[in-house]
């Protein structure tokens, strides 16, 4: 999960990480008068779910505080479209309004769980203030890591040795090191499953802080930080997903072609995707529908595959395992009896109960499409989105 | 022959008494599983399915002599249920248990250095040994026994791969799910190197996806150290880049978590890609007639 800039600058402030001076505004207002507070030269931000804010235009500089409630104008109430945003955009209505720092050099710090050595890892840099993923391809020398061993948390000496190699000033080593410890305390009793500050800058007056700041958190923790959970910004994300969630459908991703998918399994999902694009079709989503036996899961697939326009068939892909193909097959029939569903329906059923589940399906006289294997469903489906099949 | 399971896996149950325990429970016994003992804290003492319920793992192996556990316990609480039937001694954990935690996992994994456990999973359908034994949620009936090894990062896609060999009347040795979660108990490798000794595996399927670089890192063990035939699948060429799906191991960062790069890698160690997912079985027919 993620959540805005200024969000994450409170909780780094709350960790002892020092960050600029400033405050949310959802009007051209409240950003003059904030910048009023701040002394009139500020920086306007952009508040979304998405990076290169910068390039897009998503962040300006005013000097006074008439400016800033202009430059606020400009953006609050648009949709900002970034490199990493679809070509839709996502709708600003919060911008940060922030002092002006005057930036003397731009660093880089985050931390992430290095998956392979099964420990979380301090990335840091000199190359600050740029995509880390580009420094990491053009110069990979200047990201330094410092693995940190959960049993004995992050120590000073690996504080220090970050510090010096980005060549700090020896009065900066001791503020840089707290910094450090600091966002790794954040990083772990949060259940971040990244925390970044870039660019970490030295100031003209030698003094370290967080321009930026993004967090992520581990989904499968949230169930232990209900104060993060709240912070989430619905609006931020696509709305699909958004009613999908709402539905109990977590394993939801909204894609742009016509064939709704629902399969159990994420690595079988993918697999019907591959399958369907071999076919010469495109998949509406990705649609994982878990192993939680409930016939209501099913009905509300079928609920939004019907809200999206685009479904021009749907595809049931179900080995059961975990998840038993009886409880699907009814969940196929109520979703019928619940929702009016007018594009054709391929199914494909195996594995745990599957003869009830055929059984259940013929017997509700439902109108489908029965496919043999996985490659027979992806093949129907499309031939169906052409009306080749029925 | 087969892997980590067979005729002598004596099985306990974490988490038996809850539905998805109990049900796969049943299977596993219907299968032939010799399932000797269930813990479920407070119940001790009570019986499930004609199996004794313990409150500990430690009191259910002092009475049954079990050596593996298969956990249902829910996410909150199976790193601690993992941990402790590693305390207790048991050599394989085989935890089913989807949604655990990332700093969950790395407190177990800390905490099983040293030990001489193996964990299989989390996050993973189990797995089986056809014929024998089978700790895990697979539909029994479709296996056959043979000679094929089968490992997987997917649940369900390793349910498609191994109906297509039994289709095809190719059977397998053991079929182990590892799990799609970022840091699984056994990798890739772990389970290659067991396949490599197992005298009765002649070939083996890697079931891989995008995200990380396990299959990478299972090319380099591959090229290196295999000698036996492998075939491959990963899944995902045609996820969108930077979305997660559904596996959290399945996030695209950076090149090296593409399935074009991984099927690249496993190419270049020798490895026989599948075309499709489809067609997987018949890709091991052709390898296995090469090579015979």
């Amino acid at each position: 999960m993620k959540i805005h800039e200024y969000q994450a600058k409170a909780l780094l402030s709350e960790f002892g990480i020092p960050v600029p001076k400033g405050a949310v505004a959802t009007t051209p207002a409240e950003a003059k008068k904030i910048a009023a507070e701040l002394g009139g030269k500020v920086a306007i931000k952009a508040q979304v779910y998405a990076g290169g804010r910068g390039k897009a235009g998503g962040i300006k500089a005013a000097n006074t505080p008439e400016e800033a409630e202009k430059l606020a104008g400009q953006i609050l109430g648009t949709r900002l479209i970034t490199h990493q945003t679809t070509s839709e955009g996502v709708p600003v209505s919060k911008v940060l309004v922030e002092q002006a720092i005057n930036i003397e050099r731009e660093l880089y710090l985050s931390i992430i769980v290095a998956t392979a050595n099964r420990m979380p890892v301090m990335m840091a840099s000199e190359a600050g203030g740029m995509d880390i993923e580009e420094v990491a391809k053009v110069s990979p020398e200047k990201i330094l890591l410092e693995y940190i061993d959960q049993a004995t948390s992050f120590q000073a000496f690996q504080g220090r040795k970050l510090a010096y190699r980005m060549n700090l000033n020896p009065a900066q080593v001791r503020p840089a090191t707290n910094l450090m410890a600091n966002l790794y305390k954040l990083f772990q009793a949060k259940d971040c499953s990244l925390a970044e500050i870039n660019p970490l800058v030295i100031t003209t007056d030698g003094e370290i802080l967080a321009l930026d700041a993004k967090l992520n958190f581990d989904d499968n923790a949230l169930f232990r930080h209900s104060n993060i959970e709240q912070l989430h910004d619905l609006e931020q994300e696509d709305p699909l997903e958004v009613q999908a969630n709402e539905l109990g459908i977590n394993n939801y991703i909204k894609l742009d072609g016509n064939i709704g998918c629902l399969v159990n399994g994420a690595g079988l999902a993918m697999a019907v995707m591959d399958l369907i694009t071999q076919a010469g079709g495109n998949p509406a989503n990705f649609l994982d529908i878990g192993t939680v036996n409930d016939v209501n899961r099913v009905v509300n697939a079928f609920k939004i595959f019907t809200t999206d326009p685009n479904v021009k068939a749907i595809l049931v892909n179900i080995f059961g395992g975990m998840a038993r193909v009886d409880i699907i097959a009814k969940g196929i029939v109520e979703a019928h009896k619940q929702i009016d569903i007018h594009v054709p329906l391929v199914v494909r059923l195996a594995g745990t109960n599957v003869d009830e589940g055929k059984h259940i399906l013929a017997e509700s006289g439902i109108k489908f499409i029965e496919a043999t294997d996985f490659y027979d469903a992806a093949r129907k489906s499309v031939q169906a989105t052409k009306g080749e099949v029925n | 022959m087969s892997i980590l399971i067979d005729e002598k896996t004596l099985l306990l149950v974490q988490g038996i008494t809850g539905n998805e325990g109990s049900f796969h429970t049943q299977r596993c016994i219907e299968y032939g599983t010799r399932v000797v003992a269930g813990i479920t804290p407070g119940k001790g003492g009570s019986e499930v399915l004609g199996v004794p319920v313990f409150n500990t793992v430690e009191a259910a192996i002092e009475k049954t002599g079990a050596n593996a556990s298969m956990i249902f316990v829910p996410a909150a609480f199976a790193a601690d249920a993992i941990m402790e039937a590693a305390d207790a001694g048991i050599p394989l954990i085989v935890c089913i248990t989807e949604g655990i935690p990332v700093s969950d996992m790395i407190v177990v994994h800390n905490y099983l250095k040293g030990k001489q456990t193996r964990l299989i999973g989390p996050n993973c359908p189990g797995l089986i040994s056809p014929g024998k034994c089978k700790v895990g949620i697979m539909a029994g009936g479709i296996h056959l026994p043979g000679n094929v090894g089968v490992v997987s990062r997917s649940g369900t896609l390793t349910y498609e791969t191994v109906a297509q060999l039994t289709s095809l009347g190719i059977g397998q040795s053991t079929c182990v799910g590892i799990g799609g979660d970022p840091m699984p108990g056994s990798t890739f490798v772990d389970i290659l190197k067991l396949f490599q000794e197992d005298k009765d595996t002649r070939a083996v399927v890697l079931i891989g996806e995008i995200g990380g670089t396990a299959e990478q890192e299972a090319a380099k063990f591959i090229k290196e150290k295999m000698t036996k035939p492998v075939v491959a699948f990963v899944a995902g060429a045609t996820a969108p880049p930077g979305r997660r799906m559904g596996h959290a191991g399945a996030i695209i960062s950076g090149s090296s978590g593409t399935a074009q790069d991984k099927m690249a890698a496993l190419t270049a160690a020798g490895v026989t890609i599948a075309p499709s997912p489809a067609e997987i079985g018949i890709t091991v027919k052709k390898v296995l007639e090469t090579h015979s």
